[in-house]
């Protein structure tokens, strides 16, 4: 499980994060929400080594990854799917699902992983030659997700996965995200989306302005009245 | 018909020396696909790998010299990445610019206090530098095997991009820095591969120029340096084939003005040809569509 204690940030001159300490536990769906400019993207990217941390500590299955390097991140089995699904445009899709295993030496299993990846995602076997750039917006979020779990991660962290996406391609994404829980990955989920994210989520965070202030298993935090007037619109 | 048989000696020197700045141009367009940089230190590193052939050809046989200036370029190529360039890679665009514009005066102001200005004369290479008698005109073997071995060059450079790991990794790299690092993939790594393949070429190219004209002076790496940079610009900075048509359009063509006696033109040429692309299609021939004004 990942384990985070005390993190400060400091990003862009400013205090981004202020002390989290949030812990994804294995075998769960745990989601942070909260508004623009909470500090949840940077969250995810301090965990993957990509904004430098201040302070605080990063346990991962009792190793601390505080300090190492973004690859070595990677290669302890956490990957960030990151917001605006940045696939490689210029890179046909199968090329994108190999990139997504770039740290990965075993063929066989890379090839297993790429066929699991092709079942969860049918659209992408039938686009398996096609440029990445090619694809529509949904079909990049899929292929997104498909490169994140070619890494054979054991903790996938998704950030925004249903930006900008119509509400037919939102459920199946969740519905995707439900099936890559099952398949054993722990996954840890950032939405704007927060309905969507707190009714598959075992688990929540809520964030405002760098701090933690609300927590709760997903269900309870969807009856809470303050959650309900601050992100369901309600 | 006519035409091109009392053209021919200028059109083998044109596809020649065309060869040669396409194996520069290579080291500008694929540097610049991946850190958007203009490094302005390749055509005097051109030189250097010269200057080295004249001083290490001196007391060695060339066979055992050809693959010790190689190895030297691209040392050198890699630690001009490391120590004048790598530092800067979060700074703004200018910055790393201007200290590619400093590497460059450098490199030529170490070459002048080594040379003391004078005019080194490159060793002859005895089988680059035999005549040969293509369709009745006389010319160097090295005109010859220029256009051979850049293509046989290009074709690999080309296989490596687009079927190795690194190659994909390169392609990821010049797209997009961020999502590449969250790949795993050492970026440092990718970037040290292309400085060695860029000065790997230029060492080679270097060889077969300095093979043709002889003399090494501290400047010698300007002017070719500033056509094979036309010559990626032409055919699109960043697109490897690209750079390759551009070199060899403007070494056929400024050879072409050399036989209509024009030779005073054959340099002004080249660069109205630049100002024409940058007003007629600033993206080249197969640039990329949203490219960043430099």
């Amino acid at each position: 499980m990942l384990s985070i204690k005390g993190l400060h940030v400091y990003y862009g001159g400013i205090h981004a994060l202020r002390g989290i300490d949030l812990d994804v536990p294995d075998g769960q769906i745990i989601s942070l929400i909260g508004a623009n400019g909470a500090g949840k993207s940077t969250t995810l990217k301090s965990i993957m080594a990509m904004v430098p941390k201040t302070e605080g500590t990063v346990m991962w299955n009792d190793k601390n990854i505080t300090n190492v390097h973004t690859r070595e991140v990677v290669g302890q089995g956490i990957v960030l799917c990151p917001e605006g699904r940045r696939v490689f445009p210029d890179l046909t899709v199968e090329e994108n699902l190999r990139i997504g295993a770039y740290l990965r030496k075993d063929k066989d299993g890379i090839q297993k992983d790429k066929d699991w990846v092709y079942e969860l995602f049918p659209r992408m076997k039938e686009r398996e030659w096609q440029l990445a750039g090619t694809l529509s917006g949904g079909e990049q979020q899929m292929l997104a997700v498909g490169r994140a779990l070619m890494s054979k991660p054991k903790l996938l962290m998704l950030d925004e996965p249903s930006l900008g996406l119509a509400p037919l391609v939102i459920r199946d994404i969740f519905a995707i995200i439900k099936e890559i829980k099952a398949a054993g990955v722990n996954v840890l989920l950032i939405e704007q989306n927060a309905k969507a994210a707190l009714e598959i989520s075992d688990f929540a965070y809520v964030m405002e302005t760098g701090t933690i202030t609300m927590s709760g298993v997903g269900k309870d935090l969807l009856n809470d009245e303050r959650v309900k007037k601050a992100y369901l619109g309600e | 018909m006519n035409f091109f048989v009392e053209n021919l000696p200028y059109i083998l020197a044109g596809i020649s020396v065309g060869g040669q700045y396409a194996l520069i141009a290579i080291g500008y367009t694929m540097v610049y696909g991946i850190l958007r940089l203009i490094n302005f230190a390749h055509g005097d590193m051109f030189m250097v790998a010269g200057l080295v052939m004249v001083y290490l050809a001196a007391s060695l046989p060339v066979y055992i010299a050809i693959p010790i200036v190689i190895v030297f370029t691209v040392v050198l190529g890699c630690t001009i990445e490391v120590v004048a360039y790598r530092p800067l890679r979060s700074a703004p665009r200018m910055s790393i610019m201007i200290s590619a514009i400093g590497v460059s005066y450098l490199l030529q102001n170490t070459a002048l206090y080594v040379t003391g200005g004078l005019t080194q004369t490159y060793p002859t290479i005895p089988w680059l530098a035999k005549t040969v008698t293509v369709f009745g005109a006389h010319t160097k073997m090295v005109t010859l095997i220029t256009p051979v071995l850049t293509i046989a060059l290009v074709i690999a450079l080309v296989i490596l991009i687009k079927y190795t790991k690194i190659g994909m990794a390169m392609r990821a790299v010049s797209r997009d820095f961020e999502t590449s690092q969250l790949m795993g993939i050492d970026i440092n790594r990718v970037i040290t591969v292309t400085f060695i393949i860029g000065s790997f070429l230029a060492a080679i190219g270097s060889i077969l120029y300095f093979s043709n004209y002889t003399g090494v002076m501290p400047t010698s790496g300007s002017m070719p340096g500033l056509k094979a940079f036309v010559a990626a610009v032409f055919g699109g900075i960043g697109s490897i084939p690209g750079a390759v048509i551009g070199a060899f359009i403007i070494g056929i063509c400024e050879n072409i003005i050399k036989g209509m006696e024009l030779t005073v033109f054959s340099n002004a040429f080249t660069f109205v040809l630049l100002i024409i692309i940058l007003m007629v299609k600033p993206t080249g021939l197969f640039g990329e569509k949203n490219i960043d004004k430099v």
